[in-house]
């Protein structure tokens, strides 16, 4: 059986999504018979032109290097697949784009702007080039992107549910904090993959995983509205690490709009 | 299995000190014992040793959306209404494997899981939850093909059940005809009273339990009591269903607006399905192990609320929340007459408490079917 060509590509990201994916690399590394990295600089392989049957991509397109680069990368691998919130949704660093100029706060953050090359706006990778797969999270979970590649490598698409965290959270057995203690938890509006991991240390689920299927922002809003939150913190509950996901932009939009 | 015996047995009382003669007696029988214990703030079926772990003096405050405990400080070991779980995970997994396939040489080789069979005990089980085992039975029980792992689970299962002398506000299983006296399906069943229990055998291994512990008569005036403290919390009830039998009035009423108004509520998060101790909808996948030398067929607890639920091929039949929401109510009290021959709603309160919006299935049903809320 010829290995799957696996290649690992950094846009703008904090490396997380890559730390997660190297959290499991010696069992990656057991899979040596079956799978191949090509290009994964933080493990030492730099080959970043190199055709591949499967690019994972991880961080969003905020400069025009990156619009580039994102082109040439999508003639090169056979599959696409974004991991994490920035290449997946645009990234925490998407909030300039709700900015009238989004450039803006290059000059209030760098003292010398001028050498920052930077678009206006922080994108998802599909805004520019068709992608295959999308794995949510920030960072994503390491066992979701190693059975990712398992599954891959055999040929078939992975699991990748849209159900909410709640389900999960409920088949992991946690009490839920929402309601026995009135925590502002995300998790009915937030895709599971994750294995509702807040939730089981008695946090609120801050949505990192973006928006479940079946997103209804008004009626969380007024749920975190009866819990004590006003508008501007159930905004931010919103609009943070997937702010430029479409509803969580409507509803976070929304609530600030109402304050 | 436990079975209703044809002349009921006399009832004893078991102070409360003596409820850990019980725990000993089914541990020695080889039984690991289940009870409700109070867990990140709820209470919860664990494994116990002993009745100290027990919710002793504990309260419940629930309503819709919410709840909260309180230790009123006094010895009552049951004086509180259903957490957020009945005794579904332990019986129907969350998340079970179903089997294995192995890559031999050019062959697949299929495996069955092991099935964990170790026999449960469980002290504390409440009436709705013994109606809703029932209806779990025969949708794992039920036909041609039971459930291997349900059956091996269920078979070995010894209930002590617990009438219920404490009802919550979101309760309504005198409603439903499910409480809150357990009729059916129990070995041993209590009454809890100030300083122990009324205490009844519901078959020949409950009476040899009970019998081992060398109780006395409860009296008559102890049986009263335990009567009269059932039948207060059945009528402490303030909620209810506008009938027992609902489905020509729901699918009468598909296109009342009364769905597109819940719909606006509604997270479609799944909570009520996944606390809701009679829902047996499930999802089945498969995960690639070993670099694709094996795989793990895995079922686990799936619901209306998700978008495979109503996927066929090429085709979702429930794009959205109001199809979803409707799906749910007409089927648990509609669709099971047809199923079961009775609704699959066994008035535990769980889908009111757990839903994280509060939306409450006693106003959306007599909303739908026109009755107004009592
Ligand atoms: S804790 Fe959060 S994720 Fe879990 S059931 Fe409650 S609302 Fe859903
Ligand atoms: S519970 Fe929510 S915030 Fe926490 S890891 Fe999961 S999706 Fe992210
Ligand atoms: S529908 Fe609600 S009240 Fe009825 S049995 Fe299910 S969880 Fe309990
Ligand atoms: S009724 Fe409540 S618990 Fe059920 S899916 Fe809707 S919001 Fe979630």
């Amino acid at each position: 059986m010829a290995r799957l060509r696996v290649s690992v590509h950094k846009f703008s990201s904090c490396d997380g999504c890559q730390l997660a994916l190297l959290n499991r690399v010696e069992e990656v590394m057991r899979l040596a018979d079956r799978v191949a990295f090509v290009h994964f600089a933080e493990l030492g392989y730099v080959n970043p032109d190199a055709p591949v049957d499967v690019a994972f991509v991880e961080g969003s397109v905020s400069t025009p290097e990156e619009v580039m680069r994102i082109r040439e990368l999508r003639k090169n691998a056979r599959t696409l697949v974004t991991i994490g919130a920035c290449a997946t949704a645009g990234g925490i660093q998407a909030l300039r784009n709700l900015q009238a100029d989004g450039r803006a706060w290059v000059a209030a953050l760098y003292p010398s702007p001028e050498h920052v090359s930077l678009l206006g706006t922080s994108h998802a990778i599909s805004r520019y080039v068709a992608v295959d797969l999308e794995l949510w999270g920030c960072p994503v979970d390491s066992r979701q992107v190693f059975s990712a590649i398992q599954a891959l490598a055999l040929g078939v698409m992975p699991i990748n549910p849209r159900d909410s965290v709640c389900m999960a959270c409920k088949r992991e057995g946690n009490v839920c904090v929402l309601v026995a203690h009135g925590a502002p938890c995300m998790g009915p509006v937030t895709r599971s993959g994750c294995g509702a991991l807040c939730p089981r240390f008695g946090r609120a689920c801050y949505a990192c995983y973006g928006p479940s299927e079946q997103v209804n922002g008004l009626a969380l809003t007024q749920r975190l509205a009866s819990l004590g939150l006003d508008p501007d913190a159930i905004a931010r509950r919103f609009l943070s690490i997937n702010n430029a996901a479409g509803p969580f932009t409507e509803a976070g939009l929304r609530a600030r709009a109402s304050q | 299995m436990s079975r209703q015996p044809d002349v009921p047995s006399s009832m004893v009382f078991l102070p409360h000190e003596g409820l850990s003669g019980l725990l000993d007696h089914l541990r020695s029988e080889g039984y690991r014992c289940l009870g409700p214990v109070v867990r990140d703030g709820a209470i919860q079926m664990e494994p116990v040793a002993h009745p100290d772990a027990f919710p002793i003096g504990f309260r419940d405050r629930q309503e819709k959306g919410t709840y909260a405990l309180e230790d009123a400080g006094d010895a009552r070991m049951f004086a509180f209404a259903n957490g957020p779980q009945g005794l579904k995970p332990w019986l129907f997994s969350p998340r079970e494997t179903l089997w294995h396939v192995a890559r031999r040489g050019t062959a697949l080789a299929f495996e069955p899981a092991e099935i964990d069979a170790a026999p449960l005990a469980v002290i504390g089980i409440r009436s709705c939850d013994l109606a809703a085992i029932a209806i779990q039975d025969r949708h794992f029980l039920g036909g041609a093909r039971p459930d291997p792992a349900y059956a091996a689970r269920r078979g070995g299962l010894f209930v002590v059940a617990v009438n219920c002398t404490h009802a919550g506000p979101t309760c309504f299983c005198v409603s439903t005809g499910d409480g809150p006296a357990a009729r059916a399906g129990f070995d041993v069943a209590l009454t809890e009273l100030e300083d122990g229990f009324v205490a009844a055998a519901g078959s020949e291994r409950g009476e040899r339990a009970l019998a081992g512990l060398g109780l006395a008569p409860a009296g008559g005036a102890r049986e009263a009591a335990a009567h009269e403290r059932v039948a207060a919390a059945g009528s402490a009830q303030t909620r209810s269903l506008p009938g027992r039998d609902l489905q020509a009035a729901l699918l009468a009423n598909l296109l009342h607006p009364r769905w597109e108004a819940v719909a606006g509520r509604c997270l479609s998060c799944g909570n009520c399905t996944l606390v809701c101790p009679t829902c047996f909808c499930h999802c089945e996948r498969e995960e690639v192990s070993s670099g694709g030398a094996s795989a793990e067929h895995y079922r686990e607890w799936d619901s209306c609320f998700s978008e495979g639920h109503a996927f066929i091929h090429g085709l979702q039949v429930r794009p959205d929340i109001r199809s979803r929401y409707r799906q749910w109510l007409t089927h648990k009290l509609g669709g099971w007459h047809d199923q079961f021959g009775r609704s699959g709603c066994v008035g535990c309160g769980r889908c009111i408490t757990w839903c994280p919006v509060g939306i409450d299935i006693t106003e959306e049903a007599a909303a739908v079917c026109g009755a107004a809320t009592p």
